[in-house]
């Protein structure tokens, strides 16, 4: 399936900033099996006077934009075409949850993808005793001796049941351990809790930031999220099946009707925009996704 | 060497014995002494105790005089401690030392590899010497500095290493000082105070010198600095500010070597380039020494919350166009858990053990290691495994295992988080102990267990190392104590040759003994706080010299509603004070905040400056707090001038007369020319009440001269012809616009094309005109207006010189 996709961010600041520079995580990357880049567009008013892609620890593209003068305002403008390639599915080759702290003690690995990275608190993920708790009880609840995946599919589930979709509850600076409290949030949210449940339990996990197709195919249920850029997680499931993708908001696999843009241990790595201005104040956004599919 | 024992048994020391199972520096394992103290302690034990007393005395008040102090975490973040000094030094044989530094040269030399692999090949991980999940749980491990080669080719170039003695007389290092090492600074501070205490020529004459450790170290700096390939880059120190607890090592650092004190807001990156914000707009650095963690350098790429960093930093490193002093991430290696892998890493890297062996560690992540510190808990000290501290300087929730069945559960639920160490007993070492309240005369010398810090550089020769200078001394018998923060103190080291020591100093070999700094670097930031340190001292003045006069009248009226005390209270309460209160709150706020302004450019004036606005600070907070109304008040007031000029003089004495004086000075003129403007305002007004044209002279402290000038009694023409418009009286505004001219003029940019800039422009019409008006213009409307200019050549100074 290919998708264009066009995002539009505004920001406005309050007071006049003397120099700004920001740090962009916006553009897709090609993904073995996953997806492919197609084409892409982003556009930066006002023009920076230093612009340049690299690319992060873990293998996400950077937009750096730097500008020398003050700016008051910034508008952002993303063109994409993205073909999402049809992941095989497969038969569950995960290890067994109480067998998967074994199975990492002997990954040698600090490689971009390798799974310690995304096993312990992570700066916006940290230790929240009562998500650990809440993790734990869906798995013992569940009973018997769940494999990994299994394991991270019930806590998806749990999860969704248990937390109420709400895009006013809460705020980009909200953390999981709030979000959790009041059982409610955005998919940041979601995607927060969920890895702090799946690290309580030993799994890996970490944080996906992309998009979400607008429309559904006909015959399903619109999603939620899809007003803006979506996050998910991914949870690594042993050394066969490896990292594996779930949307705690949606209660799906992320499949078909997703492009990755970012992955990170949690948000901060794989924010969207992060901004430096020198200056005080606060500043205003407006967001505006779209995604569908190519018509042929 | 031929132990010259004392000929009789000093009394001094007969309270002091060998702890038994411990090993000490005084008295060998016979209960000998060693043989290397013995020319100290000779000389000591004749020492009466009084003069003992007085000798520590004197090395207390030269740490006080120099304004040296260590803050203290607590409520207040700039409560401010004396240095604790402990006033016997540890003294080391130079043939022990040397043996000390090699083996540390060599542990360097291998924290230097193991970096160098963890942000490069990764060799040790794959091949399972350190655990991945170890590293990669590491806050310390900086995932975007991986795959960045280090500008000069090294990662590490200061470091320090604790290191104590163990029961059987060899040395351990308990812990790796890389992060952003402190002490060092300190440690030239401790050999001053000695050198007060035991000023002998001898034994001084044995002990080597500390001075010339920096000096090939500087030399390393600049060189790095330029190493990005901008030959104009300097070398400047990284500070997180005066809150830190070690800030007066970096302002002292920073004076002693030379270099500019940066924060983060100094600095900003331009094309991949770090810059410091200068008064001439921004200058290139090639060299940060960093006092504050790599996670803070910079906020968008390493730590989204900080507030001191610079945006950038990171990038200016991958490009190689900037030197760390260490690395961002070097402080991977200063983790507790490190020590139980670096033994076989040294085999696998170098194929030796190690030359000086670190304090026995087991990381409980493995499942062997934690069934060994679970098995042996009563003899470890069990903490994070993760963090940089010492085994001894154990947080709340840790400590000398064996807490019962607690412990078990605690190691098999958080093993990985975890290290045991052996609680080794360190020596101990001569203290003079007074119990509290006890004067210094009546102490004891008492064995108390220490650590040395070790301070190295690299150098083009190698690893450099400091000779002596810092030791950590417990408190009681209590090696548990031994942190700074927990009431532990510092010693000197002597490390002592059999020969006589050759001079040392800080002229770097060959070439020119010495080389003038270029000018013009000055950091916009400091710039800022020298411009209003002139304002506040300024302001704070008139505002003294106003309360004086007002309690001297009160004083001899005795009568509140007087119409020129009425008329002076209002004027006053102008400047947001309140005369009720005798010594009011808003002038303690106002030296509070000439004093902060002053403590963040501690690097730029004398410690006699400094000292002076402290002892004005504490006179008028403490000293002078409760006085009472009329004479006791305007008495204090007199006190507070005096001590405030005491400040303005030796600033004005001392000063160099560059850029920084430049802007103190253009503080201070504007501030005053406006508050002159502000009196005649207020008080030479045409209907002001009788007394007021005294009070307007009185308070412009120009008394003397309006009787020589005039000898008549004051009217408005003579106050406004003395006040305002008298080019050679100091105390008129023409003679403050002068200033301000003539100092805007010696400033960068100070002409753009034949043209003035637009300061120049603003304060050149007030002079000229105030140079030929006629004494009846100097309306109300005209002072107002001209109060209005000197807001606006304040925010001109602003946009041109301090952002």
């Amino acid at each position: 399936m290919i998708y264009d996709i066009s995002l539009a961010i505004d920001y406005e600041y309050a007071a006049v900033s003397d120099r700004a520079r920001t740090l962009m995580r916006l553009l897709p990357s090609d993904l073995s099996g996953e997806q492919r880049v197609l084409d892409t567009a982003l556009t930066i008013t006002p023009r920076p006077d230093e612009r340049r892609e690299e690319r992060d620890f873990f293998g996400n593209c950077t937009t750096t934009a730097v500008w020398h003068g003050p700016i008051d305002a910034l508008h952002l403008v993303l063109k994409l075409r993205v073909e999402r390639l049809t992941p095989p599915g497969s038969a569950d080759l995960s290890p067994l949850l109480a067998d998967l702290p074994s199975t990492l003690d002997g990954v040698r690995d600090l490689g971009p993808c390798a799974p310690h990275h995304f096993r312990g608190p992570s700066a916006r993920v940290p230790l929240i005793p009562a998500i650990s708790r809440f993790a734990q009880a869906v798995i013992t609840k569940a009973g018997g001796t769940p494999t990994t995946r299994q394991a991270i599919e019930l806590l998806g589930h749990a999860l969704h049941e248990e937390m109420r979709f709400d895009a006013e509850a809460t705020s980009v600076e909200t953390g999981p351990e709030q979000a959790f409290e009041q059982r409610s949030g955005v998919c940041q949210d979601f995607a927060h809790i969920m890895i702090a449940g799946l690290r309580a339990l030993g799994i890996p996990a970490g944080y996906v930031s992309g998009f979400l197709r607008t429309n559904p195919p006909p015959g399903q249920p619109r999603l939620e999220g899809v007003d803006a850029m979506h996050a998910w997680v991914c949870a690594w499931a042993g050394p066969v099946t490896g990292w594996i993708e779930f949307d705690p908001t949606n209660d799906q696999p992320a499949g078909q009707d997703y492009v990755t843009v970012a992955r990170g241990r949690d948000y901060l790595d794989a924010a969207p925009v992060l901004g430096a201005m020198r200056s005080a104040g606060g500043q205003a956004s407006r967001h505006a996704v779209d995604m569908v599919p190519l018509e042929d | 060497m031929p132990a010259a024992r004392p000929a009789k048994e000093p009394d001094l020391f007969s309270d002091y014995h060998r702890i038994p199972g411990v090993a000490d520096e005084l008295f060998d394992a016979e209960g000998r002494m060693r043989p290397v103290w013995a020319r100290f302690v000779e000389r000591f034990a004749r020492l009466a105790p009084a003069e003992i007393a007085a000798r520590f005395e004197r090395g207390n008040q030269y740490l006080r005089d120099a304004g040296v102090f260590y803050r203290q975490y607590s409520g207040d973040p700039l409560a401010e401690r004396d240095w604790p000094l402990s006033h016997i030094p540890v003294v080391l044989h130079d043939s022990e030392w040397e043996q000390i530094c090699t083996g540390l040269a060599e542990r360097a030399d291998l924290l230097e590899q193991v970096v160098a692999d963890l942000y490069g090949e990764g060799r040790l991980v794959r091949e399972g010497h350190l655990p991945a999940s170890l590293i990669a749980a590491s806050p310390q491990w900086l995932r975007p500095m991986v795959g960045i080669e280090p500008a000069g080719g090294h990662h590490l170039h200061f470091l320090a290493f604790e290191i104590g003695r163990s029961p059987d007389g060899s040395w351990l290092v308990l812990g790796d000082r890389v992060q952003a090492p402190s002490g060092a600074g300190f440690a030239l501070e401790n050999r001053m105070a000695t050198g007060r205490i035991f000023p002998e020529r001898f034994p001084r004459a044995y002990i080597h010198r500390l001075a010339g450790f920096f000096a090939d170290f500087r030399a390393q700096m600049k060189a790095l600095a330029k190493a990005g390939g901008d030959m104009e880059a300097r070398a400047a120190i990284l500070t997180p500010g005066p809150s830190n607890d070690t800030y007066y090592e970096h302002t002292y650092i920073a004076r002693y070597l030379g270099l500019m004190l940066l924060e983060g807001e100094d600095l900003l990156v331009e094309n991949g380039e770090l810059k410091v914000r200068t008064i001439e707009g921004p200058q290139p650095i090639g060299l940060l020494w960093r006092r504050i963690d790599a996670a803070f350098a910079d906020p968008l790429e390493l730590h989204s919350g900080s507030q001191i960093g610079t945006p950038g930093l990171v990038e200016t490193v991958r490009r190689g166009n900037l030197a760390m002093v260490n690395a961002l991430g070097a402080g991977v290696v200063e983790m507790r858990a490190m020590m139980a892998f670096l033994p076989r890493i040294s085999e696998v890297l170098t194929g030796k053990p190690l030359a000086l062996s670190n304090i026995a560690t087991w990381w409980c992540g493995g499942a062997a290691e934690r069934d060994y510190v679970k098995k042996h808990a009563g003899e470890m000290l069990i903490g994070p495994a993760l963090s940089p501290d010492l085994p001894y300087d154990i947080e709340t929730g840790a400590g000398l295992g064996g807490q019962g069945g607690d412990t078990e559960a605690w190691i098999d639920a958080e093993g990985p988080s975890l290290v045991g160490q052996e609680a080794v007993a360190l020596s101990t070492t001569p203290a003079w102990v007074t119990e509290p309240g006890q004067p210094l005369v009546e102490g004891r010398i008492l064995p108390r267990p220490m650590t040395i810090r070790v301070f190295a550089a690299r150098t083009a020769e190698g690893w450099r190392f400091m000779k002596g200078g810092y030791a950590r001394i417990g408190k009681a018998g209590d090696a548990s104590a031994l942190g700074m923060q927990k009431g532990g103190s510092v010693a000197d080291v002597w490390i002592v040759s059999d020969r006589l020591v050759p001079k040392v100093t800080l002229t770097p070999k060959g070439e020119a003994s010495f080389q003038r700094l270029a000018h013009g670097v000055l950091p916009s930031r400091s710039a800022d706080n020298l411009f209003w340190l002139g304002r506040y001292v300024e302001r704070t003045e008139d505002a003294i010299r106003l309360i004086r006069a007002y309690h001297l009248r009160l004083a001899a009226t005795d009568n509140p509603a007087d119409p020129l005390l009425r008329r002076l209270r209002a004027f006053i309460s102008g400047y947001g004070i309140d005369v009720a209160q005798p010594m009011p709150e808003a002038l303690l706020d106002r030296i509070g905040a000439a004093r902060a302004c002053a403590a963040k450019v501690r690097d730029r004036f004398s410690t006699d400056g400094w000292a002076a606005l402290v002892d004005l600070h504490r006179t008028a907070s403490v000293t002078l707090r409760d006085i009472e109304a009329g004479d006791d008040a305007a008495r204090a007031m007199f006190v507070l001038v005096r001590k405030m000029t005491a400040f303005s003089g030796l600033v004005q004495d001392n000063m160099y007369r560059f850029q920084g004086w430049r802007f103190l000075s253009l503080g201070r003129a504007l501030e005053r020319a406006d508050g002159l403007t502000a009196l005649l305002h207020g008080l030479a007004e045409p209907g002001a009440p009788e007394g007021a044209l005294d009070l307007a002279v009185e308070v412009a402290d120009s008394v003397i001269t309006h009787r020589r000038r005039y000898a008549v009694e004051t009217s408005r023409d003579t106050v406004v012809d003395l006040l305002a418009l008298d080019a050679d009286n100091p105390r008129s505004i023409l003679f403050q616009l002068r200033v301000m001219r003539e100092q805007a003029a010696a400033l960068p940019g100070a002409e753009d094309n034949g043209r003035l800039a637009a300061l120049s422009r603003a304060i050149l019409p007030l002079e000229t005109r105030l140079s030929v008006v006629d004494i009846e213009d100097i309306t109300a409307k005209r002072l107002l207006s001209m109060r209005g200019a000197f807001g606006d050549i304040s925010d001109l100074i602003t946009d041109a010189y301090l952002r």
